[in-house]
């Protein structure tokens, strides 16, 4: 069977003995920096990014892959032990789990996040070898039109998932947009936005933008505020739950992995809604639906399994189409590119070992998460006791020397400066900065695709609709956009955040 | 309409949109547009900027009939005054003073942007993560930086 010589394939490239080394070194610095209050999955990976790109393609990006995985990881940590959620992924799991750690069963509720990811992992991982290539199959058949329009509705379905106000994320993702575009012109070779610097030449640097926009300016925000944390889990409790807890969490985690990975292919950051959309259906279906709150075992299960299955399953459209569904695949698809791999459905073809060692990576990755996790939660928690005006500036270091490693270019470390600048001001007036990293990756696709697909029309704009599949997703554009306006689901939608607050 | 009623963050950031979007769409204006057959450099970011435009009014306009203004907090100054210049001040000095005097100093500078941290010990620090990270970076990674520049050959 196909499938199982190409997981095979997989499994020979990601177990060589370097892959998993640098699986292993990416799941800890992962998890060690994920780990550090307030820094979430994206700002750690963006961190991380540089010091990949001294490795093979491979190798480094399965070592991102263990980042992530490490990363996420650590987020659900800070968000049960000091009830300070890095990403909006893991605010849900913020909400019993910290209530679990209050009750002393802070233990069972970490053990529990890492036994359901490892779960919602392995299903998903399965999944992503299942449906990645029939999918690129049909995404050879895009052609600019049907590629233009996918992205409309990617960027549309990420703005629906922000919180807060639509409006300011709409305009996030064309400022993204607009920024992506700063360099220089591919059809004339015309400088753009460069103000006169001829080191901007090639485009703002994204791994300065990330950095910025979600390093330094996390940092910045963490600053306001210098106040001493409360790390509970002096005490972590029985790291292993008992038969009762596996029983409460076994439905939870099905149910969480099911929902998780239908919603983590759509276009736009699944994760988060899964984990919210989780929660809420534990709540509704549990016999005891006041527990929740209160540190419910479903509450934590459900949520954290169907984070982690939308956030493999996200590679579906990353690795099938090269479009990024949320801000890390957008990271993933930034250090491909610097890799020199063109993201899209030749990557399969082209390149197998790295398809599919990528794919087996995930589930290795996982895999090191539970054995690692588990023994090393005292560690990761004492962790949390190292003062925060100590870390900083080391972070501060290592970000520097990352950004410049990528070009040698000086110029990028001054874009990191402004960025870190326009980070902080964005969290100030409160705009996501999600969509802008979104569109800074898309634009200059979106840009090629459009002007592309306006060649092939002679100029006719109804080429976008009059092409089936791109008018099919333009429909769905359409359809997104008055969804999330309508009166009465903004309201929901409000009360879902709100909940999660 | 009561002058109380305004959404500070919302009007600020209703004003930043347009501001991009002037610069963006000015920028633009001196570009090649072409046609919508075969576009020019200048023309898919005239359409972006107009956009933004659009969305910064709009947001504007919402920031004046909010009932409950939101309130944006205290500034981080000092992390802003010293977090900030640290990547601009590694940027100016790693060719010229070499990759081991540029990290120590710039950990140094960011070290500064807490209260917290007292000189000596943002030494003690900066002396720890140049030592790590010329170990790592340049030794074991291999990167290519000089590790003592020009300015320092005497």
């Amino acid at each position: 069977m196909d499938l199982i010589s190409n997981l095979g394939l997989g499994f020979a490239t990601a177990a060589s003995p370097e892959n998993l080394l640098f699986c292993l070194i990416g799941v800890i610095l992962g998890t060690l920096i994920g780990v550090l209050p307030g820094i979430g999955a994206t700002a750690t990976i963006a961190m991380l990014l540089p010091i990949t790109f001294q490795l093979e393609p491979v190798s480094s990006l399965i070592m991102l892959a263990g980042i992530y995985y490490g990363a996420q990881y650590g987020g659900s940590t800070t968000a049960i032990l000091i009830n300070m959620p890095g990403e909006s992924s893991s605010a849900v799991t913020a909400i019993d789990g910290y209530q679990m750690a209050r009750r002393g069963k802070a233990g069972t509720a970490l053990a529990v996040a890492a036994l359901g990811s490892f779960f919602a992992g392995t299903v998903a991982t399965l999944l992503v070898a299942l449906f990645a290539p029939p999918l690129t199959v049909i995404a050879l058949k895009f052609g600019a039109a049907e590629y233009f329009s996918l992205m409309v509705l990617g960027l549309v379905s990420a703005i629906a998932l922000a919180h807060g106000s639509i409006l300011k994320a709409l305009a996030m993702v064309v400022l993204g947009l607009l920024l992506g575009l700063v360099g220089t012109d591919i059809y004339t070779g015309t400088p753009r936005f460069t103000l006169g610097i001829t080191e901007y030449a090639d485009g703002l640097n994204f791994v300065a933008l990330a950095v910025g926009v979600f390093g330094i300016a996390e940092i910045l925000r963490n600053l306001e505020g210098e106040q001493d944390r409360t790390v509970l889990g002096t005490n972590l409790g029985g790291l292993f739950p008992t038969r009762e807890d596996l029983k409460q969490m076994v439905a939870p985690m099905v149910r969480g992995t099911a929902l998780g990975s239908i919603l983590g292919i759509l276009p736009g950051g699944g994760a988060v809604l899964a984990s919210f959309a989780s929660y809420t259906m534990e709540k509704r279906l549990s016999d005891r639906p006041q527990d929740f709150g209160q540190g419910a075992i479903a509450g934590v299960a459900g949520p954290e399994s169907a984070n982690n299955a939308g956030a493999q399953t996200s590679f579906i459209p990353l690795l099938t189409l090269g479009i990024p569904a949320n801000p890390v695949m957008a990271l993933m698809v930034g250090a491909m590119i610097i890799q020199g791999i063109v993201p899209g459905p030749n990557v399969a073809t082209e390149q197998p070992a790295l398809f599919w060692g990528i794919i087996a990576s995930m589930w290795i990755g996982n895999l090191m998460l539970v054995v690692l996790n588990l023994p090393l939660i005292g560690l990761w928690v004492r962790l949390l006791k190292v003062p925060y005006h100590v870390l900083f500036p080391i972070i501060m270091a290592f970000c520097s020397i990352g950004v410049y490693s990528v070009n040698s270019n000086v110029y990028d470390l001054f874009a990191v400066a402004f960025f870190g600048l326009l980070g902080y001001a964005l969290i100030k007036l409160r705009c996501e900065p999600a969509p802008l990293l979104l569109g800074f990756v898309l634009g200059p696709m979106l840009e090629e695709n459009l002007r592309r697909a306006m060649i092939l029309g002679r100029g006719d704009p109804s080429i976008f609709v009059t092409r089936p599949i791109s008018a099919v997703l333009l429909a769905l554009t359409v359809g997104v956009l008055v969804v999330v306006l309508l009166p009465s689901i903004r309201k929901k939608r409000d009360e879902v955040f709100v909940e999660a607050d | 309409m009561k002058i109380t009623s305004i959404d500070r963050a919302d009007a600020a950031s209703g004003i930043l949109f347009l501001l991009f979007g002037l610069f963006f769409g000015s920028q633009s204006l001196g570009l090649e547009l072409g046609t919508a057959f075969r576009m020019g450099p200048g023309f898919f970011p005239l359409i972006l900027s107009g956009v933004l435009m659009c969305f910064g009014l709009l947001v504007l306009f919402n920031a004046f009939k909010t009932d409950q203004p939101g309130d944006m907090g205290s500034f981080a100054w000092r992390g802003l005054l010293f977090i900030l210049p640290a990547p601009i001040f590694f940027g100016l000095t790693v060719r010229g003073l070499g990759f081991v005097p540029a990290i120590f100093l710039t950990t140094v500078i960011a070290g500064l942007a807490s209260l917290k941290m007292r000189p000596h010990w943002a030494i003690l620090l900066a002396i720890a993560v140049t030592i790590f990270s010329t170990l790592v970076f340049s030794y074991a990674l291999g990167l290519p930086f000089r590790r003592f520049g020009p300015w320092l050959s005497f």
